[in-house]
């Protein structure tokens, strides 16, 4: 696969020469491929926030660098408005930033900042507001009579109206109840699998990541802990315990059942695989 | 960006300085500044200013900082020292057109600086050393005599506390929704001034909703804890006077009558 952003070396110190002094990030390599959808996951305070900043520019290494499509996105830092359009950052609730007197016209801030045409900026807001699951006759509302939900949505349709090539996400359900959550995630897997762009979820629910990325970076005290597939990861379990997190509570289901003596994989992840993997067992016990 | 700004800033420590009684060091600013007005020439200077120094030496607040809160105040003191030095009538020392340098021009551009500079070093050290919830309870007990006259001594305290309480959290949202705005290419820092001034509404209208949520959740949480004013409340950390206060004092009180005395003497 062709990376799209790759992470060298990168630390973030802040308030360098002050008491508060601290490294948010520490020393960190990654790499986001082209058309995946990642997940990073790490406990509150382990740098998630600090590192997907630096991903779009808004952060300035102390040292190391950002590579965007091959090049070091601070190369010329005048230039640095363009790498935020193509890598679009929904921050953690971010309804408090809505503003404008129209819904339309909030999620039309990003595109008119790009200093697109009144037709292309209108196609955007439109396809946008479908992806984001905002409806045609909310457009005209004032973003502050909207429910807590909904506003959320229309912030995260304002990102995804720049067509940005890497989407990344900060805990988007934060605060929603199981139902909007669940929606508002179908919505960004869909709009993952129709534009086949790059997508970026950023949380500290394991069970949120487990269903729907490809991949999966733990992050654990400034620095990378864990990389790889669901399946890599959830099988070191303990590791992701020392890391201050747990795995998806499907896991822990088939975890205690191997400690009962079932043959089981432990490392399943979503109900769907528990369900396949309890299948031969089911044949075996039928005549109850 | 926003985070540089010193203003109130609280350096934590455990130094002679920062145990004082809040009210001790609120009072130790007013004689110091009475001395730094009283003083008239580089004597009594030098005696303020070595007990300055010596404050800054006890508080381990490294003086890097203290110079950095100058800051702010470079044009002022720049334009303070000019006049100065150009417009005090005495002896002339060199003339140009309407600038004329005195030789007491130079003096007074000379100790009005350093006045500015002691004055403003001083005060801060007292917000470096003092956490804002001290100093507020400081200043309603020095206030107290004024609630006999009606006056809401603890309402104003109460204010003042919640004011410097939300200024960080005010800062840190701000810092937010400009990262959020700039996320999504709003762009603070060129075109016109119209401009710069129209890019600030994307800032501004959500602070304020958020602020004005804020104020209304935390009426909610106050009213819920039975908070019904001053009368009959009484503090979890009372203030009380302790030997080094009585020293502290007695040393301010020294400085300014020598400093008194010094201007007698023309010194």
């Amino acid at each position: 696969m062709e990376p799209i952003i790759k992470v060298e070396h990168l630390t973030h110190t802040y308030g360098e020469g002050t008491p508060f002094c601290r490294s948010a990030v520490k020393d960190v390599d990654l790499t986001i491929y082209k058309g995946e959808f990642l997940g990073i996951i790490g406990h509150t305070g382990s740098g998630k926030s600090t590192l997907i900043q630096h991903l779009n520019g808004l952060l300035r290494p102390t040292a190391g660098t950002v590579r965007l499509a091959g090049e070091d996105i601070w190369a010329d830092p005048k230039a640095i408005r363009k790498v935020r359009f193509r890598v679009g950052l929904v921050f953690q609730y971010p309804e408090y930033q809505l503003f404008e007197e129209t819904v339309y016209k909030d999620i039309a801030f990003g595109p008119r900042n790009m200093a697109l045409s009144e037709e292309e900026i209108d196609r955007r807001v439109r396809q946008a507001a479908a992806f984001a699951g905002v409806r045609e006759e909310l457009l005209e509302k004032s973003p502050f009579e909207l429910s807590g939900g909904q506003k959320r949505r229309v912030a995260i349709a304002g990102v995804i109206a720049m067509e940005p090539e890497v989407l990344i996400l900060d805990e988007p359900s934060a605060g929603l109840d199981p139902a909007g959550r669940e929606s508002l995630l179908r919505n960004i897997r869909q709009y993952h699998r129709a534009s086949g762009n790059t997508v970026v979820l950023v949380s500290h629910s394991m069970d949120e990541i487990a269903e729907n990325v490809d991949r999966i970076i733990v992050l654990a005290d400034a620095g990378v802990a864990m990389e790889g597939t669901p399946h890599e990861v959830f099988s070191r379990a303990e590791k992701l315990e020392a890391a201050g997190l747990s795995v998806p509570q499907v896991t822990k289901v088939a975890m205690a059942l191997r400690r009962l003596g079932v043959d089981i994989d432990p490392a399943v992840y979503t109900v769907g695989d528990l369900e396949l993997a309890l299948q031969p067992l089911r044949r075996r016990d039928a005549p109850c | 960006m926003l985070k540089d700004i010193t203003l109130g800033q609280f350096f934590p420590g455990n130094t002679v300085i920062h145990r004082l009684d809040p009210r001790t060091k609120l009072l130790a600013v007013v004689f110091y500044i009475a001395a730094l007005f009283t003083a008239k020439w580089f004597v009594s200077y030098g005696l303020v200013l070595a007990f300055l120094l010596l404050c800054i030496h006890l508080s381990q607040v490294p003086f890097k900082s203290l110079v950095k809160g100058l800051r702010p105040v470079l044009f002022i003191l720049a334009f303070t020292a000019i006049l100065n030095l150009f417009y005090t009538p005495g002896r002339t020392l060199w003339h140009w057109w309407i600038f004329t340098v005195t030789i007491e021009g130079i003096f007074t551009a000379f100790f009005m600086l350093l006045r500015i500079t002691m004055l403003i070093m001083g005060t801060f050290l007292l917000t470096y050393t003092t956490s804002p919830i001290a100093l507020t309870d400081g200043l309603e007990s020095l206030l107290g005599p004024l609630k006999k006259l009606h006056a809401p001594v603890h309402e104003l305290s109460m204010m003042m506390s919640i004011a410097l309480r939300f200024i960080p959290t005010l800062i840190e949202e701000t810092d937010k929704i400009m990262s959020a705005q700039k996320a999504r290419g709003a762009d603070f820092e060129s075109g016109s001034l119209i401009q710069k001034a129209k890019a600030l509404i994307p800032i501004l209208v959500p602070l304020f909703i958020s602020a004005f949520r804020r104020a209304d959740e935390l009426a909610t949480a106050m009213e819920c804890r039975c908070y019904h004013g001053g009368d009959g409340r009484t503090k979890l950390h009372v203030l009380r006077y302790q030997g080094r206060d009585y020293g502290a004092s007695a040393a301010l009180a020294a400085l300014l009558a020598a400093v008194i005395v010094l201007r007698q003497f023309g010194l």
